[in-house]
């Protein structure tokens, strides 16, 4: 991959921050989500809480409907891999997909290699649980990363701990002295390099957003309060009572999410939110797939 | 002098970097509230529909139109020339509509169309060109003038106070079309 590639890769997701990217099954899902501002859509079979009720093996989407999703809509359209299955990715890349989210949501064809990210020219996304996860996914390709958190559950307690974790591990990564670099990196099982590189910026080289379990516009603002760069809603949109109003709303809160005002009345009158799931009651912690 | 940067969504702080680098003062335009009297208006890149959709949601769409149509000096990037545009060639919509020229959205394609490159920019010098799933116009009216073209087409105009690039000048070092920018601005309050 040529160097230009993976710079222009991270200046697309740079061009989505502050923005919302919306999980959808079919093209009208598509149109919905667009016209309620999505800045992207994640074009998907089955949305995550739908992925964990029905069980089994999930997998990557059907071109044609990833296709029925590219005509529909003039923003990106991003498409999810299983963890370490390439050719997927391959697959998703003949369909010119301006991101790939390769993703602990399906499950992993792989329990020990990611994809080597490096050697494709479209985009690369990652779930992370904490810096160790984020620095890996990134030296494997990644352009841009969101929290792991728990898809599917509506319970944004997992995806708090992960901005938290990321954002407490950057901050002791830049207090650090520079003879302390290289244990943080034998400890985080990356170069030494990509360590200093944050050390040095203060923050991640990439663009990183709040993704697994945002259900409200308190959530999203609640992400974006505590570091996250956006925002990915998967179920919480179109498991909820009114897709169209929720999704606007949410928009909303990711751009004012530190006017408690706005978000008042944003918050007013949504309808029913997704019923959701505590984390203490599922059975697949999705978030522990792919370290 | 202060110049408001729009920052609904998108890559703003991208622009502010940029200001703070020239030491030009500057402020974030996110709803009716935080609009204040101004000397020069960035709209960066991003996505046009979600700006555009927010612009009106968050009631700014007429008190800024009014300005540019007024004369207020404006720089846009990307989207942000999606939102001056008169007309959009492949899309119904239009926003701002200020400016006399045709978009064309996405017009190299996908990202994998996405690319960098170095051009001459009148008025400025060769420099380089960070184009992202960028639109480019198809034609310029009235008024409105070429300021560079990449491959025969045109990828920055100026109509008065009016600058558009199809190109973000905010995602190279290179400080020129912000600074030309600053000069449309500084000639405007004279």
């Amino acid at each position: 991959m040529q160097n230009d590639r993976y710079e222009l890769n991270k200046q697309l997701a740079q061009m989505l921050k502050g923005g919302v990217i919306m999980d959808v099954t079919t093209a009208e899902q598509a149109k919905i989500a667009e016209a309620a501002g999505a800045c992207a859509v994640m074009a998907l079979e089955r949305i995550p809480a739908d992925i964990r009720a029905a069980g089994g093996v999930s997998r990557m989407s059907d071109p044609k409907l990833i296709k029925e999703i590219q005509a529909a809509v003039s923003i990106p359209v991003m498409a999810k891999v299983r963890i370490g299955h390439f050719v997927e990715a391959q697959i998703l890349e003949a369909l010119e997909i301006d991101y790939i989210d390769e993703s602990e949501v399906l499950s992993p064809a792989d329990d020990k290699y990611h994809i080597d990210k490096t050697k494709f020219n479209v985009p690369f996304v990652c779930g992370c649980r904490d810096l160790g996860e984020a620095l890996r996914r990134i030296q494997e390709g990644a352009s841009m990363l969101r929290t792991k958190g728990e898809p599917g559950t509506g319970d944004i307690v997992q995806a708090v701990r992960h901005i938290r974790m990321i954002e407490s591990e950057i901050r002791r990564l830049s207090s650090m002295r520079e003879d302390e670099l290289y244990q943080a990196a034998k400890e985080w099982m990356v170069p030494y390099e990509l360590v200093k590189k944050v050390h040095d910026a203060g923050r991640l080289p990439v663009v990183n957003f709040a993704a697994g379990g945002v259900a409200t516009p308190a959530d999203a603002a609640l992400m974006m309060q505590l570091g996250a760069e956006g925002v990915f809603v998967g179920s919480g949109i179109f498991k909820s009572g009114d897709p169209a109003k929720r999704a606007a709303a949410i928009v909303k809160a990711v751009t004012n999410y530190h006017d408690p005002k706005i978000l008042a009345a944003i918050s007013e009158d949504l309808g029913d939110a997704m019923v959701g799931i505590n984390e203490g009651e599922i059975d697949i912690l999705m978030a522990e797939r792919g370290k | 002098m202060l110049i408001g940067i729009l920052a609904l969504q998108g890559a703003f702080l991208e622009h502010a970097k940029m200001l703070d680098r020239l030491g030009v003062p500057h402020y974030e335009i996110r709803n009716l509230g935080t609009l204040r009297p101004m000397d020069g208006l960035i709209l960066p890149g991003g996505e046009s529909t979600t700006m555009g959709k927010l612009l009106r949601d968050e009631g700014l769409f007429e008190p800024l139109r009014d300005l540019i149509k007024n004369g207020l000096p404006v720089f846009a990037t990307c989207a942000g020339l999606i939102l001056l545009a008169k007309k959009i060639d492949n899309d119904a919509r239009s926003y701002f509509a200020t400016m006399n020229v045709d978009v064309v959205r996405n017009a190299y394609g996908r990202q994998l169309g996405s690319f960098r490159t170095e051009a001459p920019m009148d008025g400025i010098g060769t420099i380089p060109m960070v184009f992202i799933r960028a639109p480019y116009v198809a034609r310029t009216n009235g008024t409105s003038r070429v300021l560079a073209t990449v491959d025969g087409h045109i990828v920055a105009v100026r109509e008065g106070n009016q600058l558009g690039t199809a190109f973000h000048p905010e995602l190279s070092e290179n400080l020129s079309v912000h600074r030309y920018f600053i000069e449309i601005i500084k000639h405007n309050l004279q």
